[in-house]
């Protein structure tokens, strides 16, 4: 099993999979928030049902937190090990030439996510656990909305999400049609049919983020 | 046309490696890159001082062993081309043209613009062939019927010449590219199906064991192999490995 963790394919596969699975997190995330702006009751309802669910909050959530650590921890430690496998540098490298530039820099634009991770995970999973466990304040079904269009007020912090989101849209831009091709998927190459739609997922999902942080910004 | 170089040179395996600038006159658009550094050599010899080594042998882009990074491309500028079929027509004069060996933990440098690509052979050796029984009762190969597209793409994986230039492009100096070549050639025949689960397994096992870096799907290696060797390989590879695995 470890050999097998070690190979760099099975190691591809993991990339991936983990990869994919937090595309499908981030898809259920937004389908939550954009009810913020179209159905505001729907939001606080969505958001009491996630925040209060047993199954969601000891069951989902610590395994999203695991498939978090072990893409960003597979891919530092693939980084380092890149970095070694050319221990010389090219005094002149023309990677534009063959490849694109966020293609070549997922560690930049994952590390930028993972450090707006940090930001959000202080907001809004920590402001949680506050609320619930530590000043154990009643249930309020209501509150939801109005402590989101709290965050979204300071310019800074929307300009912080906004960046974060244009760097995550370049993430999943190379990420999310990549790991079909480490999973094997030879179609990908061949049929330009599933890549167009990871293309154009990875640019919507996080505009539509955007989109929601500027609405509330800007209604507040 | 005149033209400036910056070449890396190194005395040995060991020693410390610097670039060195070499102007150069009289090359003409008809010369292979090959060519103008013969004249670059033939200058340097006269001169009495060490010349450039670098590897070449058929000089007709089959063998795999004129390999060089220039201005930040393996094999330069052009696409599906070797060093040895390119050209100086593709560059202008004044043009300063920087020449380096392919960098890889891999591929140590044993002179000047000379690697050391035995990391590859043994990769073969992992599993990049069929065994047959040769005791008198052997089998013609062309018993076995084969799909004409099937054919067509196994025959186009073998076409890999070995040259590293996958390797040298990655950022990550993976030889990926290289290696599934060489697992699809087999695995897309009948006759490598006997050993495929083996011949993945130790072919990627040999691969890490060498050092190269893990693919990022960059895509780089297809674009510049010269023989087009396709990234579709490395997909086949991923799920063989899979297949084997499971
Ligand atoms: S895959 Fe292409 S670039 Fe890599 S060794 Fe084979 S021919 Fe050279
Ligand atoms: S010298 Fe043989 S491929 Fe260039």
């Amino acid at each position: 099993m470890s050999a097998l963790v070690k190979s760099s394919i099975a190691r591809k596969w993991i990339m991936a999979l983990s990869g994919l699975f937090l595309v499908v997190f981030l898809t259920q995330h937004f389908v939550i928030n954009i009810t913020s702006v179209i159905a505001p009751d729907t939001f606080n309802e969505w958001s009491h049902f996630m925040g209060y669910n047993p199954l969601v909050q000891f069951l989902a959530q610590p395994i999203l937190i695991g498939g978090l650590i072990v893409h960003f921890v597979m891919g530092i430690a693939l980084e380092i090990k890149n970095n070694k496998a050319r221990p010389v540098k090219y005094s002149k490298y023309s990677g534009n030439a063959n490849s694109t530039w966020v293609s070549r820099n997922m560690i930049i634009t994952g590390l930028v996510v993972l450090a707006f991770l940090g930001l959000h995970m202080y907001d809004f999973w920590v402001h949680e656990m506050t609320v619930k466990y530590i000043d154990v304040q009643p249930e309020d079904p209501t509150r939801y909305l109005h402590e989101l269009k709290e965050k979204f007020v300071s310019p800074v912090r929307v300009g912080i999400y906004v960046v974060s989101f244009v760097l995550l849209a370049m993430h999943l831009w190379h990420g999310f049609n990549s790991s079909f091709q480490s999973m094997g998927a030879k179609a990908v190459n061949k049929g330009e049919g599933l890549k167009k739609a990871t293309y154009a997922w990875s640019v919507l999902i996080p505009a539509g983020f955007i989109f929601i942080a500027l609405y509330h910004h800007f209604t507040h | 046309m005149k033209l400036t170089l910056k070449i890396w040179r190194q005395a040995g395996p060991e020693a410390k490696g610097k670039m060195v600038t070499y102007p150069l006159d009289g090359v003409d658009g008809d010369m292979s890159f090959l060519e103008m550094m013969d004249i670059l050599n033939e200058e340097l010899v006269n001169k009495g001082e060490e010349p450039v080594e670098f590897d070449h042998d058929c000089r007709e882009g089959i063998c795999g062993s004129c390999n060089m990074m220039i201005n930040g491309q393996p094999h330069g500028p052009q696409k599906l081309t070797t060093t040895c079929q390119l050209h100086m027509r593709k560059f202008n004069d004044g043009d300063t043209i920087t020449i380096e060996p392919w960098r890889a933990a891999a591929f140590p440098v044993i002179k000047d613009l000379i690697v050391d690509r035995s990391s590859f052979d043994r990769i073969q050796q992992a599993g990049a062939y069929v065994s047959v029984n040769t005791s008198g009762n052997t089998q013609d190969a062309n018993s076995i019927p084969i799909e004409k597209a099937k054919a067509d793409e196994a025959f186009h994986s073998a076409t890999c010449i070995g040259c590293g230039a996958c390797v040298a492009a990655c950022k990550n100096a993976s030889a990926m590219l290289f290696t599934s070549a060489k697992v699809s050639q087999y695995a897309l025949l009948p006759q490598g199906e006997i050993e495929a689960t083996d011949r993945v397994q130790n072919m990627v096992r040999q691969m890490d064991i060498e050092g190269f870096g893990n693919c990022t799907n960059t895509g780089a290696c297809m674009i510049e192999c010269p023989k087009g060797i396709k990234l579709e390989n490395i997909a086949r590879m991923n799920s063989e490995y899979l297949k084997a695995n499971i």
